[in-house]
């Protein structure tokens, strides 16, 4: 499939920004991201051509505005919502909750 | 294309429902919370380019091993024990006098986990991805890396299946050095292609 994801080539994408002794992670919620990425693909809720043709379906927009965590946070919630694990309106509640519960 | 993800509001809306996503799933039983812990703390304290170190200090000091690690990486790598997630299918490229090996996954982010640890950001950038496969040079230059004009340069695009690990050229002047004391000189950006391993200053 073709899309803003094959960025090989591609001009005007600016220099390449790097981070002196860059951190594994930069935010707490990347560490959840990807411990909860290995352990459902590891309980096989997915193959990892599932997962790039999740990261592949992303608006090209919030592609390019998003982060590599972002990807994969965009291409869970997508595959787990689409096989009936998880549904968009539990997820909302679940936040809601979490939200109030964080003030 | 601006890179950076500075917009408080936004970050905060990741970060919950992030939350909210493992808080659902570890209630059903899909994930399980201290695993996951232990995947973190693998991740960010005991995989990362040490590994990877370990392997070219190898393959600089014994010629045998060099010669099994360029025909079967995978295999290679294994002996020392670092394989695994996204290290399953290994290819080892050789710096040499005449040609240098650089190292993009322009479609994502494909990364040998198991000997480099997980991917610095601008490996994972949509400028690095874009440019390196037409300007690697360019690219080059900007990581301070300034090649012979009669140098090739190779760039080798992983995928979900393949992942590159460079062999970078052993430094004149470390004949004396030890298995250890060279492994302590290759940086992760050596082993990516966009740096150099440099001779000890003094």
């Amino acid at each position: 499939m073709n899309g803003i994801h094959d960025l090989g080539g591609m001009d005007g994408l600016g220099p390449v920004a790097r981070e002196e002794n860059e951190p594994v992670f930069h935010e707490e919620w990347e560490r959840r991201m990807f411990a909860l990425f290995i352990s459902a693909f590891a309980g096989g809720h997915f193959n990892v051509d599932q997962f790039r043709h999740a990261i592949e379906k992303m608006d090209p927009v919030h592609y390019l505005e998003s982060s590599y965590y972002e990807h994969w946070l965009a291409a869970i919630e997508d595959i787990l919502i689409a096989d009936g694990s998880i549904t968009e309106a539990e997820l909302q509640a679940r936040m809601a909750e979490l939200a109030k519960e964080a003030t | 294309m601006s890179h950076d993800h500075d917009h408080g509001s936004s970050m905060s809306d990741t970060a919950l429902r992030v939350k909210a996503l493992e808080s659902l799933l570890s209630e059903k039983g899909l994930v399980d919370t201290q695993a996951m812990d232990e995947l973190v703390e693998t991740y960010e304290h005991k995989i990362g380019p040490r590994n990877g170190a370990e392997v070219v200090a190898k393959a600089w000091t014994d010629p045998a091993y060099k010669e099994r690690l360029l025909k079967d990486a995978t295999a290679a790598i294994a002996e020392l024990g670092y394989s695994g997630v996204q290290g399953e299918d290994m290819v080892v490229v050789e710096n040499t006098p005449d040609v240098h090996n650089l190292v993009v996954c322009t479609l994502c982010s494909c990364y040998p986990w198991p000997t480099l640890g997980l991917p610095p950001v601008w490996y994972k950038s949509a400028p690095y991805r874009s440019r390196v496969v037409r300007d690697p040079r360019g690219v080059l230059e900007e990581f301070g890396v300034d090649l012979p004009a009669g140098k090739q340069v190779r760039v080798w695009d992983s995928n979900a299946e393949l992942r590159y690990l460079v062999l970078p050229e052993r430094p004149a002047g470390t004949e004396s050095m030890s298995e250890e004391e060279l492994a302590g000189l290759v940086s992760r950006d050596s082993m990516i292609g966009t740096a150099v391993v440099e001779k000890p200053a003094g």
